[in-house]
């Protein structure tokens, strides 16, 4: 097995076990408000963005309109923009019909894993990564709908912290070298932290504030340090 | 409940373009230097805020569980590396402490 493919399932398989249990969980939750298996399904094959199918549920229980429900859905999922934009930075030599199932899976984790993995994106490597956060959220959703609750719920919320985990994983490394990464990490999630708590900011929109003052604030200070401090 | 298909895929397109466009509009396009110091630093923003603070309420009845299982991955990840042994160190250590004090 070559060099890139076992990478990628080194960093796949936190994403699988990460995914399947909240993915299981979306299923369990939609066949609790009477959503169809075969919609259950769709919302995760074609839609494949978790935190806003599990509010764009809550909002239909609420009586929200389809309308409202996919404009929330565009502000919750909105800070995929920012990170395409990055990767748009990252992507070198491949070729652009390849564009349409990488956007498809842009999720945060997968995102995360592609902006700090060193040299090269190679389609093999993103398709892997992708593939296996993918089939883990259809799966997985497929999964909690049809057998409900088959694993323990201490071990479900165990297997919750493998993202966590993986994300924090994925800086280790950078931090070593220097503390740039560490210092944006740590004043964006403070950052996050107040915001959440002040609660004016609709959802999702914190993470996008977070990324947008933080990443100016990197920006700004790195010019004076003619980009080498931070 | 009604026919959700059409909501599904109304989701499906405001999922899917702020992840396509920027893909095709940037991609080996020449950006201005400022800008690409700002998009440099997304990453780490991004990642910051997409961990703190969620990563404290994993397992909101034992918060330390969660805590302790994020503990490993930084201290395995600083001495020995990788990603796949920090990250199923996390969710062994977590569901011990769940198992045992949850």
């Amino acid at each position: 097995m070559n060099r890139e493919v076992r990478d990628a399932l080194k960093a796949g398989l936190p994403l699988f076990i990460g995914y399947a249990p909240a993915a299981a969980a979306f299923g369990i939750l939609c066949k609790a408000c009477g959503v169809s298996l075969l919609e259950s399904f769709l919302f995760s094959a074609v839609v494949f963005a978790g935190a806003s199918q599990f509010i764009a549920l809550n909002l239909l229980v609420t009586g929200m309109g389809f309308g409202g429900i996919i404009v929330t859905t565009l502000l919750v999922n909105f800070r995929h923009f920012l990170m395409s934009t990055y990767l748009s930075t990252r992507i070198r030599n491949i070729a652009r019909r390849y564009f349409f199932p990488i956007a498809f899976g842009i999720t945060d984790e997968v995102f995360s894993v592609l902006s700090f993995k060193k040299g090269v994106l190679t389609k093999t490597f993103i398709f892997i990564l992708q593939l296996s956060a993918y089939s883990a959220w259809v799966g997985g959703t497929l999964a909690g709908y049809i057998l409900g609750g088959f694993l323990p719920g201490d071990l479900t919320k165990s297997m919750g912290v493998a993202l966590y985990a993986l994300l924090v994983a994925i800086l280790l490394p950078e931090i070593k070298h220097s503390s740039r990464a560490l210092v944006l990490a740590l004043s964006s999630g403070l950052l996050n932290t107040i915001l959440i708590h002040l609660d004016f900011l609709p959802r999702g929109w914190t993470i996008i504030a977070c990324i947008l003052i933080i990443a100016t604030a990197g920006m700004l200070l790195s010019d004076d340090t003619k980009g080498e401090a931070l | 409940m009604n026919n959700l298909i059409p909501l599904i895929m109304g989701m499906a397109a405001v999922t899917y373009l702020p992840r396509l466009v920027p893909l095709f509009l940037l991609t080996d396009k020449k950006i201005p230097k400022r800008l690409d110091r700002f998009l440099q630093c997304i990453p780490a923003a991004s990642l910051g805020a997409l961990v703190i603070p969620g990563m404290f309420s994993v397992t909101p009845e034992v918060p330390a569980a969660a805590i302790l299982g994020i503990g490993f991955t930084i201290v395995y990840g600083l001495f020995k590396g990788g990603i796949l042994l920090p990250v199923l160190g996390a969710v062994a250590v977590t569901y011990t402490v769940l198992l045992h004090w949850g």
